[in-house]
């Protein structure tokens, strides 16, 4: 399977840079700016200090030098934040148009109903939600819809990157089609369910430009206490010439302005937006599509995980992993048997029983001769088998179903179909009990013995779900197996409970309880009758090649259709949070250190006592000032790199994260700007700028 | 410092907590309505005072009416008060013959008890008759108590509760406060106060001459029975002028105690029994620690800058050295019977709780030793804080806290199993604004209008102090003074009187709107990805936070004042 992933493009790739600058500059609109209020601010008080530069330009001022770098890093501050999300948006939208390349200028064929024959060639923005369009070999689906009538092979490659085409028919669990996806064999009939701009693509697309973006409701509770820490800081600096009045000192207006700057939270206000748009693009580099930044919130949230067990928990395919001679025969004579009858068998059961055989008796690599026909697997008979001429007569072997096999036997025999031996009932219960599924293998009228067919458990799975629980989310593994089949597959992944015999109702009722109980709770499903519980789930990844119903039903589609998928969607959501909660406190813990830059220095004057707060020895306040609003700025841009790869998370318990994240964050943020600030008073001394 | 001090410290640490958990215990049981060993003798009392006022003990109130219950009790009350203090020299009980208190004295008094702060614009001997000590200051001290600790309440069933609509009944939370916690607590200790010496009468005023032949007025009264609540409910407002440096007032050093312990004894309680209701007392061990640790550091501060003396005196020559006979360090405005380990526990713990009452003049403290009451307070009064309001205000703190350190962990916040979202933090961030709001704002004015600097008695950085003290500690509902400013004007008693209104009901309403809407959530429960809010990781988070917000808040100001004296001091200059 060739699965092509958007490719992870260097931070700053030149074809994105660009554009982001200019963006940075066009994101200068107000309009734009008051969707961030901390950055709105910022742009004010810019806005400000540039009139007073101007002013002491003209008036001649104290500090004009100063007031003029002051101003110009201010701006600086502005357009780093700006920057930031422009890249972000940049990145995001480069690989959300990889998804879409092909969905260009493509027309499509309307028709009136869904027998109609004759169509019109209309472009497909022109498609509206309920339109029926014709597509026949070599047309390229308009837009996202549902086959009504026909059946034809698709090729998805433009979104799954899968090369082989898949099938696609009018009703049962495999009717949606994608747009942009191409037919290569065949005519369908397809109803149109999106309008143009609402298909998944589209919204996806959405989620990644800053100005269209709709914050989430984490991301908005954080942006209300970003903006009470600004009006904090507002009341200090607007109070505190009053206070400063009282001891006789002036504060020039551009310090108060410099003050209030480094106090407000501006590197994770510059940085908010670009923290969300990176987590929606991380999504579309695992070939997810989230409808909504709610969803992907919600994923870190996760509780429940509800996993189905074919194709997640175990392969797909089942494997031999053992012969089980029934009394009076030779375990060589069944494995002989069973490699017989499987040799022409091509499908991975059968393979799996010609290694197994030829592993454990080295039987020599043969094939059947012209003497031999195979007799292939149907649905009717439940067994398949081959009958080979050999010098004694026409040798029949057969594998398959315990009923089946018996019955078979029982009737060359001549007798009615009827009493199964205990040995072969022990055998087969055996295999059901270790979560396997029996195989009865029969030479002519004689039963040899059962092949364990054993569900295999992914490598490496079982060490995934305990990482999960440490991370405090418990696995729930979704089986139509019986319990006995169910408890045993369970125990060996590792998964924490499951659900046997389940049905839409057991599942949908298994969310809703889990819900009650305060959990939220994620899944991932394909089939119309998986939609219910898609819906009710907090988290529902629909597989893309699910049905329309299930599409619609989930909050985020899977391009690959892979369900393990779920488990990088929930690291994702929980990267996501941790970068904003990171940088949050990054941004607060900064603070510290530029009080001790500016207060000595703004009370320098008439307080010179208060030079022992001077405690990282700046040159002069003029430079002290300027160092902090320096280094404020580029905080921003040195932090671009964190905000859009996201901080680095390893699964592990909430304590081990927690104290990881204080260490790093916390108390880095407390050290750096010390040493920040220090290093960039330095460069300003030393070149005289201030 | 010496080793008596530290271990009269550890002795004060040991005697509040050994009362706290079993009171917690109790209160709990108070607050659930459960039975309590109180019930024969209170039972009959409640019921008449419900079926009087037409109380429907049973019928549970949505967030807003408990809001509007609580507002319109306080408004009743604070007019009554009004009333009483405008109208004394017509009213009995009057021995001293006291007039009619001014207009803006009697509001802004009015006010003070209303709102927990106790504030004295006026000196309690020479203003008050018996009958408004009596039946409004010490009603106050009581009601203004229960108000507090029913609001508590309210948000620990916000807690408490999954998916439910109502947070309790303000009534029924407050009547009880009062009959089950506060009354019987406050009969044991007046009868200790007593038993040391403390007067409680209603006799006048007697006539002494003193030795030199001077005539001295001794005021008396029924003081036992008000010091006892006015410790008990942190309300601070002291029966005499003094406060708790009046022989009368604190005689011995068991009633330092006594007294010390006592404004503490409640607030830590409710820790306890906020534990118990939400049936996890880690949680409340957590808050408990962090709230202790913070009061042990403010004690040690106050009690090294104290001991360590004033650098000035020194240098002349006076030797300020702890001996057997001599307490040292720096006695200016301390009594001689506490000594400087029970003054800086007295100052630390009367303003780390909003209790407010004083044994010492923090105005005479030396500057880094009169910043720790200054800064305990401008910390949000939230180590252990006001009956009630210490720990609602520290569980904002904790949703704060939270809210920032919890996105760490890669989930949405929660406490307690309860989500923080917008809601929760918009609410918190207004409880937040407001100290700042009202500290600065009321104080920036103070110091830019003549009326506001006329009434400054000390020069330079000091002064400062003196105003920024006032208003931080009615905002923070405190009521204990720096001393110098002189209060008692139009502009200090209406600006002070929005201060503590401000400070009370701006940060009540909010807090109950978290209540409510807590209560109308699920809970989560716990599992290995949850934040864990009961560990010393997370107590010393809570403590980072409130130190950082604070800190950040107010540390420019504070660089104006203590911050530039203490340097100052060291070079020689004083203010």
């Amino acid at each position: 399977m060739a699965i092509h992933r958007p490719q992870e493009m260097s931070l700053f790739d030149g074809s994105i840079i660009r554009p982001a600058v200019i963006s940075a500059f066009a994101k200068l609109d107000p309009r734009d700016l008051v969707r961030n209020p901390v950055m709105f601010t910022t742009a004010v008080v810019a806005v400000l200090s540039t009139v007073l530069f101007i002013r002491d330009v003209a008036a001649g001022g104290e500090y004009t030098a100063v007031v003029g770098q002051i101003a110009a890093w201010l701006w600086f501050t502005v357009l780093f934040a700006n920057f930031a999300e422009a890249v972000a948006e940049g990145r995001g939208k480069a690989q959300a148009e990889s998804l879409r390349k092909t969905k260009t200028e493509t027309s499509a064929k309307k028709v009136g109903g869904v027998d109609a024959t004759a169509f019109r060639e209309v472009p497909a923005t022109s498609l509206r939600a309920g339109d029926l369009v014709v597509c026949e070999l070599g047309d390229t689906i308009p837009g996202d819809g549902e086959v009504v009538a026909g059946i034809a092979t698709i090729d998805e490659s433009a979104i799954t990157g899968e090369s082989a085409p898949v099938i696609r028919e009018s009703g049962g669990d495999r009717s949606a089609v994608t747009g942009g996806t191409r037919v290569v064999s065949d005519r369908i009939v397809v109803r149109i369910t999106a309008n143009p701009g609402e298909s998944f693509l589209d919204r996806m697309i959405a989620l990644v430009e800053g100005a269209k973006r709709q914050k989430t409701p984490n991301e908005i509770a954080l942006t209300i206490l970003l903006v009470g820490l600004t009006q904090v800081f507002l009341i200090v600096c607007a109070t505190l010439p009053a206070f400063a009045s009282y001891s006789g000192t002036v504060i020039p207006v551009v310090f108060l302005i410099a003050l209030l700057v480094t106090l407000i939270p501006t590197t994770i206000g510059g940085l908010l937006s670009a923290i969300g748009i990176a987590g929606m693009d991380r999504l579309v580099r695992f070939n997810v599509i989230s409808k909504s930044g709610r969803a992907v919130e919600a994923a870190g949230d996760i509780d429940v995980l509800l996993l189905d067990k074919t194709g997640t928990i175990t392969l797909g395919a089942r494997q031999a992993a053992e012969f089980i001679a029934l009394p009076g025969v030779n375990e060589r004579d069944l494995a002989e048997a069973a490699l017989l009858s499987s040799l022409a068998d091509e499908t991975p059961e059968g393979k799996s029983i010609v290694a197994l055989a030829r592993k454990r008796f080295s039987f020599a690599e043969s094939t059947l001769g012209a003497a031999a026909t195979f007799i292939p697997f149907s649905a009717h008979t439940r067994m398949s088998g081959v009958n080979i001429e050999t010098a004694s007569g026409l040798v029949e072997i057969r594998k398959g179903a315990t009923d089946s096999v018996t019955g078979y036997v029982a009737a060359k025999e001549g007798k009615t179909p009827g009493g199964v031996p205990k040995e072969l009932v022990s055998a087969v219960e055996r295999v059901a009990k270790a979560g396997g599924t029996p195989l009865v293998v029969a030479r002519d009228n004689r039963l040899l013995g059962v092949i364990y067919l054993k569900d295999m458990v992914k490598p490496g799975i079982r060490e995934r779900f305990a990482t999960l629980r440490a991370m405090g989310i418990r696995t729930v593994m979704i089986t139509g197996d019986n319990p006995l089949t169910a408890a045993a597959i369970a125990a060996e992944a590792g998964v924490d409970d499951f659900l046997a015999e389940a049905t839409p109702e057991n599942k949908l009722e298994l969310i809703r309880k889990e819900q009650q109980g305060g959990r939220l709770v994620a899944m991932c499903g394909d089939g119309s009758n998986d939609a219910p519980a898609l819906a009710q789930a907090d988290v529902g990844v629909a597989m893309n090649t699910g049905t329309q119903a299930a599409r619609e039903a989930g909050n985020m589609v899977d391009l690959e259709s892979d369900p393990t998928k779920l488990i990088e969607i929930v690291m994702i959501g929980k990267q996501l949070l941790m970068s904003r909660g990171s940088l949050t406190t990054f941004s607060i813990a900064n603070d510290i250190a530029k009080y001790f830059a500016i207060i000595p220095a703004m009370f320098m004057v008439s307080y010179p006592q208060l030079q022992a707060l001077n405690v990282m020895g700046l040159a002069s306040p003029q430079s002290a000032i300027l160092s902090a609003i320096i280094f404020n700025a580029l905080i921003i841009i040195a932090l671009i790199p964190l905000a859009l790869r996201g901080v680095k998370y390893k699964p592990a318990s909430a304590e081990v994260l927690l104290r990881r994240n204080i260490l790093v964050y916390g108390l880095g943020g407390i050290i750096v700007p010390f040493i920040g600030i220090k290093a960039i008073d330095l460069l300003v001394a030393a070149l005289g700028l201030a | 410092m010496n080793a008596a001090g530290i271990l009269q410290i550890v002795i004060f640490f040991a005697v509040v907590t050994a009362g706290a958990i079993p009171l917690g215990t109790y209160m709990a049981r108070v607050y659930s309505g459960e039975k309590t060993w109180l019930d024969p003798v209170f039972k009959p009392i409640e019921h008449l005072i419900y079926k009087i006022c037409l109380i429907k003990p049973d019928q549970e109130q949505h967030w807003t009416v408990y809001a509007f219950s609580c507002l319109v009790f306080s408004v009743i009350g604070l007019l009554l008060m009004y009333a009483v203090m405008r109208l004394q020299a017509l009213l009995p009980l009057n021995p001293a013959e006291m007039s009619a208190v001014a207009p803006d004295l009697a509001f802004n008094t009015a006010v003070s008890f209303t709102t927990n702060t106790n504030w004295q614009n006026y000196g309690g001997e020479s203003t008050m008759a018996y009958l408004t000590q009596m039946l409004g200051m010490t009603v106050k001290n009581f009601v203004s108590a229960a108000t507090g600790m029913a609001v508590l309440v309210a948000l620990v069933r916000g807690f408490a509760r999954r998916q439910a609509k109502t947070v309790g009944n303000f009534y029924v939370d407050s009547v009880r406060s009062v009959l089950y916690v506060l009354l019987p607590l406050s009969i044991v200790v007046t009868l200790a106060l007593v038993w040391q010496g403390m007067p409680q009468n209603l006799d006048a005023y007697v006539e002494a001459t003193t030795l030199e032949g001077a005539k001295q007025v001794i005021a008396q009264g029924p003081v036992a029975s008000q010091v006892a609540i006015k410790h008990l409910g942190t309300n601070g407002g002291g029966f005499f002028n003094a406060n708790s440096a009046h022989p009368f007032e604190n005689p011995t050093a068991l009633t330092n105690l006594i007294e010390m312990a006592g404004q503490l004894l409640i607030s830590a309680g409710l820790v306890f029994a906020f534990g118990r209701m939400i049936g996890d007392k880690r949680q409340a061990r957590a808050l408990y620690i962090a709230m202790a640790a913070m009061l042990a550091v403010g004690i040690g501060f106050a009690y090294w800058a104290e001991a360590g003396g004033n650098p000035q005196v020194q240098a002349m020559g006076v030797d300020i050295a702890s001996t057997d006979t001599a307490p040292g360090g720096n006695m200016e405005g301390k009594e001689v019977r506490f000594g400087i380990a029970n003054s800086a526990i007295f100052a630390a713990s009367t303003t780390g709780t909003s209790c407010g009452a004083v044994n010492s003049m923090h105005d005479s403290f030396t500057p880094i030793g009169g910043m720790v009451p200054l800064v305990n307070i401008m910390l949000g009064e939230v180590i252990f804080g006001g009956v009630g309001a210490g720990l609602h205000g520290m569980i904002v703190f904790v949703i704060v806290a939270v809210f920032i350190a919890g996105l760490m962990v890669g989930r949405t916040p929660e406490y307690l199993g309860k989500k923080m979202e917008a809601k929760e933090v918009k609410l918190a961030v207004l409880c937040i604004l407001i100290f700042p709001l009202s500290i600065l704002g009321f104080g920036a004015l103070a110091m830019v209008l003549p009326v506001g600097l006329s009434s400054i008695a000390a020069p330079g950085p000091h002064g400062l102090s003196e105003v920024l003290y006032a208003f931080t500690s009615a905002t923070g509902n405190n009521g204990s003074a720096f001393g110098g400013l002189s209060g008692n004007t139009l502009f200090y008693n209406t600006t002070l009187a929005a201060a503590m209104l401000i400070g009370r009901f701006l940060i009540i309403v909010p807090t109950l709107a978290i209540a409510g809407s807590l209560a109308a959530k699920k809970i989560v429960p716990p599992s290995a990805g949850t934040f864990p809010t009961h560990g010393s990781l997370f107590i010393g988070l809570l403590i980072a936070v409130i130190v950082v917000i604070g800190g950040l808040t107010f540390f420019p100001v504070l660089a104006l004042g203590p911050i530039v004296e203490h340097f100052s001091l060291a070079a020689g200059t004083l203010f």
